[in-house]
This record gives structure tokens, C-alpha cells and sequence, in this order.
């Protein structure tokens, strides 16, 4: 029925439909991305009237000899050993605790859910006021009337060993959410005669959850693991916000040092090669996903 | 039992979120004075003088407006250009779909953060800064809502687009016609998607906009917490209006907003 100029058309219609898309995606994607990898061979700056050189691996061997920048990489690796493990236990928490018949469920779930479409930086605003120093600040007052009046009062965002934890905390509660939506997807997909059948040849309920649940939860589990390590490695707008990196380097993270080079003191050839360092560190948390996925994955 | 871990556990959530709005209804200095103890919720002496200041200190209408355009430019955008190429991969053959779908996909694993510093050095050197465009353009395109249209268009029946085609519509029309209707939910979707990580997203305004012109809510919000004196009651006043918006669309689109965050996972 359709003869050559038809198939023509055809194909024009599909290189116009496609056409924007790909355009774009060329231009604001690819294209920036593959200038990321060469200015960081550069010592390009912003608005420098000096021609911009090839330095080689020169960036990179500063970067990595910089105490700050090692910092910053020690940072989103502990600020992940913490939030990957947390939040995701948390979130399994939360959807086995809203899997069960619970008046009110939707209501609790909504709540939990309602700080993922927050903006972070209302959040972190918000969690200025809640770790706000003296007695008075919520989270100060938390702690003194927990301990029974034996906390003394910090202001947690300018302590270098509680600023940190501070935006790991804050983190947790904006983010747990998503996990916890993701997870009971997962539960609802664990067929009810694995249960039964569990019951019958006499599983505890310890036993039910280590033997059907755990292993029903594989592919979701290792799925918002990988989505929070990159996260955690994305970690920035908190950081900016409310401790600037400091104190003292203790908060500052890989994307914050990248915007303090290329935005703050206008060298971009060093935030470039930050961005590399990113990238690399990214591919590397997929690639773990997939190999995690695929041995027993497939045999299931 | 588990009753009454949830209601803790919502306390938790609700508190931040009371004080904030019970904040910005009062007198900066009560904000700090009164948080750590149960008057952080109270409502006595409320007014609404805080969010008249929010919006003559700061402009916050600006921000506001500056806002709305960006973001729901990106999603109308977004979803014609990323829905149209979804379809040329899911449904049409041409020349160099097949590698170019792989580009797509492996696009995909790049987080903005990974070109965010060359793409603001080349609308530098273009002397494109603090307009709208550059805030829109380059987010209308997106591999992760190609993907996500390209999968759902897998998934129709085909019969819909033959029968079309019998009637004589070109591709175009039955793109519009007949695809499209029956798309809603991943429309929804990807809208839904869109829609959050523009409104929340602070990494390239911040480094594009340098004036209260074109800049948007949390660059503004950011900005003004950091405006001595800090009057904590507008900067609440402002957050509720910052976040109103979001929770209005959350409430009425739940089950949309849920599964399209759940199948994603890209909002950060």
C-alpha cells in the first residue's frame, strides 16, 4: 500500500520529529561534556586576557595533590557511608511500616513522601532555623530536654564535628521518601503465596523477612542504594546554603569545589576537571549497579 | 504498636513544616525566640504583615513570576520536544536511529553537575547570562524523558496507529491524533518530573543570574537569608509561598507525583 515516496515521507516525519530533541541534547550535553574534558587540560580562566595553554595532566595532579579537594572527596564518601546504609534501612523501615494495615496510611505516606518535592533550598533554610545555636534553637532544645538538661547548647552548622552530621541528618529527612515509595512498590510486587508458603513450612516472622522479603526486595534495594550514592555525590545546594563548605573545609564536597573554582574565582579549567573527577566517580556507582544486578539478577 | 511509631514518626515531619508556616505568621523576632519549645507552632498574634514585607523587601512577586515562566516553559517545551523524539525512536524507521537511540540512553548516567562549569563558560563567553533562555533552552531536551516516552509508545497497542494510518493520517496526525490521547500518564509523568527539578533547582541560576531580574525562587530564597538584618518571619513567609505551589500540586496529582518519582528517581 505505501510505495517509495510514502516511505520517504516516512522517514523525513521521523528525522523531524527526532530533530529538536537530539539538537538540543547535542548542544547543552554532549557537546559541553566533551569541552569539560578538554579545558581540563587547559589553565582556562573566565575573562583572563591571556591565551588559555595546554597543561597536560597539570589540573588533575593539583586537584589531587590539594588537602582541600582530598577533603571534599573524603567528605562525599563519608557523607555516603552514612546516608546510603541510613536512609535506605530508614526507608525499608517506613514501607514495611505503611505495607500493613494502619488507619490513616495514605495520610502517613503523603507526609513522609511530602519533603521530596520540596525544593532543597527551602529545606535548608528551614533547617537553619532548626539548628539554630543557643538554647532556644529546636534542635538544642530537643537534645537538652532528651538528656534531661545535661546537652550544652552547640550551634551544630559552625562546629566542625557537627556540621556534617547536621546536613546528613537534614538530608535524610528531605530524601527518605523517594526510597520508601520505591521499596513499597517493591513489597506490593512480592507475590502473597511466598508469604503462605513461608507460614507453612513454619517461618518465623524473622525468618519470613530474611527468606521472602529481603530477597523479593533485591533488584529495588540495590536500585535506590545506587540512586543515593550518586546522590550523595551530587551533594551541593545544603553545602552552599547553609555552611559554605565550612567549617574549615569539613562540609565542602566535589560539586562545591567545582563552583567555588569555575563560579567564585573563575577558573574554569580547574572546575572542569573537578567535573571529570565527578563523572568518573558517577559511571563507577553504575557500573557497580549493573554488575550487582546482573549474576543473580538473571537466575531469578 | 505500629500506630503509634507512625505518629511519632509524622511528628517528626509535621513539626518542621508547622513551624515554618506558624513562623511566618509572626514577628520576626519571636521566629528564634520561640522555636525551641511548643510556641514554635503557636498562632498567637498572627498576621500577615510578613509576607507584605516578603513581597516589598525582596520582590518575591519577581521571583515568583521568574519562576513560573522558567519552569513551566521547560515542561511545555519538554514535552513536545522529548515526546515526538520518543515516538521517532519507539515507532519509526530512518537512518541512524539505532546508534543514536545508544547516544540517548548513555547520555542518560550524565548528572547535570558533570557540564554544569563548560556550559556556563561558553553562555559566559556568549554574554548570554541573566536572561530567561539560558535558564530554559538547555533543559528542554532531556534523554531520561526520551527514554521514559520511548518505553511507554513501546508499550501501546499497535493496532491504534494502523488503524489511523488506513484512514489516510500522515505520522504527524496520528502522533497528535491518537498517540498522543493515549499517553496521558506518561505525560503526566514526565510533567510531573520536569516540573520539580526546575522549581527546586538552585546549581544554574546561581551561576547565571546575577541580579533579582530574571532570578528564580531559590536563588532568591538563598539570597535573602543571607540579607542582614535577617528577619526570620519573611524569610519563613517567603518559603511557605516558595513551597505552596509544589504541595498544592502534590495534593491534587498524589498518585502521579508518587509513581512518577518511584519509576525515576532523577529528582535531586
Amino acid at each position: 500500500m505505501r510505495g517509495g515516496g510514502g516511505d520517504r515521507l516516512h522517514r523525513h516525519a521521523a528525522a523531524a520529529m527526532a530533530a529538536p530533541a537530539l539538537a538540543g541534547l547535542a548542544l547543552f550535553v554532549a557537546l559541553p561534556f566533551v569541552a569539560a574534558v578538554v579545558l581540563s587540560f587547559t589553565d582556562q580562566r573566565l575573562g583572563s586576557p591571556l591565551a588559555s595553554r595546554f597543561v597536560g595532566w597539570e589540573q588533575y595532579r593539583r586537584l589531587l595533590a590539594d588537602p582541600l579537594f582530598r577533603r571534599a572527596i573524603a567528605n562525599n564518601l563519608s557523607f555516603a557511608a552514612v546516608v546510603v546504609p541510613v536512609q535506605t534501612g530508614a526507608a525499608l523501615g517506613l514501607a514495611l511500616l505503611l505495607n500493613r494495615r494502619l488507619a490513616g496510611r495514605a495520610i502517613f505516606r503523603a507526609l513522609f513522601f511530602l519533603p521530596v518535592v520540596f525544593p532543597m533550598a527551602l529545606v535548608a533554610v528551614v533547617w537553619v532555623v532548626i539548628y539554630a545555636p543557643g538554647p532556644s534553637g529546636p534542635m538544642n532544645a530537643l537534645l537538652a530536654a532528651a538528656t534531661g538538661g545535661a546537652w550544652s547548647p552547640r550551634d551544630f552548622l559552625h562546629d566542625p564535628a557537627w556540621a556534617m552530621p547536621a546536613l546528613i541528618l537534614l538530608s535524610i529527612w528531605q530524601g527518605v521518601g523517594f526510597q520508601m515509595v520505591v521499596l513499597l512498590a517493591g513489597l506490593q510486587a512480592i507475590p502473597a503465596e511466598l508469604y503462605e508458603a513461608a507460614v507453612v513450612d513454619g517461618a518465623s516472622p524473622w525468618g519470613r523477612f530474611l527468606h521472602v522479603t529481603l530477597p523479593g526486595l533485591r533488584s529495588p534495594l540495590i536500585f535506590v542504594a545506587v540512586v543515593t550514592a550518586i546522590l550523595a555525590f551530587r551533594l551541593f545546594d545544603q553545602v552552599r546554603i547553609m555552611t559554605r563548605g565550612g567549617p574549615n573545609g569539613a562540609t565542602t564536597t566535589v560539586i562545591f569545589e567545582a563552583v567555588a573554582a569555575a563560579f567564585d574565582r573563575q577558573e574554569v579549567a580547574r572546575g572542569a576537571a573537578i567535573t571529570v573527577i565527578f563523572f568518573l566517580l558517577v559511571v563507577a556507582i553504575t557500573a557497580a549497579q549493573r554488575r550487582l544486578l546482573r549474576p543473580r539478577g538473571v537466575a531469578r | 504498636m505500629a500506630w503509634v511509631a507512625a505518629c511519632g514518626l509524622a511528628l517528626v515531619y509535621v513539626a518542621p513544616v508547622a513551624m515554618m508556616v506558624a513562623g511566618s505568621l509572626k514577628p520576626d523576632a519571636r521566629v528564634l525566640a520561640e522555636a525551641g519549645s511548643w510556641r514554635a507552632i503557636s498562632l498567637a498574634g498572627a498576621s500577615l504583615a510578613n509576607y507584605r514585607d516578603a513581597f516589598i523587601r525582596v520582590d518575591l512577586g519577581r521571583s515568583l513570576l521568574n519562576s513560573l515562566v522558567i519552569t513551566t516553559s521547560v515542561v511545555i517545551l519538554g514535552l513536545g520536544v522529548n515526546s515526538l523524539a520518543g515516538y521517532a525512536f519507539a515507532r519509526m524507521t530512518w537512518r541512524g536511529r539505532g546508534w543514536l537511540f545508544a547516544a540517548v540512553t548513555a547520555l542518560m548516567v550524565l548528572p547535570f553537575e558533570a557540564i554544569a562549569v563548560p556550559l556556563f563558560y561558553g553562555v559566559s563567553l556568549l554574554g548570554w547570562r541573566d536572561s530567561y533562555s539560558v535558564q530554559i533552552l538547555p533543559f528542554v531536551a532531556n534523554a531520561f524523558s526520551i527514554y521514559l516516552f520511548y518505553t511507554f509508545f513501546l508499550g501501546l497497542p499497535r493496532e491504534l496507529e494502523e488503524a489511523a494510518r488506513v484512514d489516510g493520517a500522515g505520522p504527524w496526525r496520528t502522533f497528535v491524533e491518537v498517540v498522543a490521547p493515549n499517553a496521558r500518564p506518561c505525560f503526566a509523568t514526565v510533567a510531573i518530573l520536569t516540573f520539580l527539578t526546575q522549581w527546586g533547582s538552585y546549581l544554574w541560576p546561581l551561576m547565571v543570574t546575577g541580579g533579582p531580574r530574571v532570578r528564580p525562587l531559590p536563588v532568591a530564597i538563598a539570597a535573602f537569608y543571607t540579607l542582614p538584618p535577617r528577619a526570620w518571619g519573611d524569610i519563613l513567609a517567603f518559603g511557605v509561598v516558595m513551597a505552596a505551589p509544589v504541595v498544592l500540586l502534590f495534593l491534587l496529582f498524589q498518585r502521579a507525583f508518587v509513581r512518577g518519582v518511584a519509576t525515576t528517581g532523577v529528582k535531586g
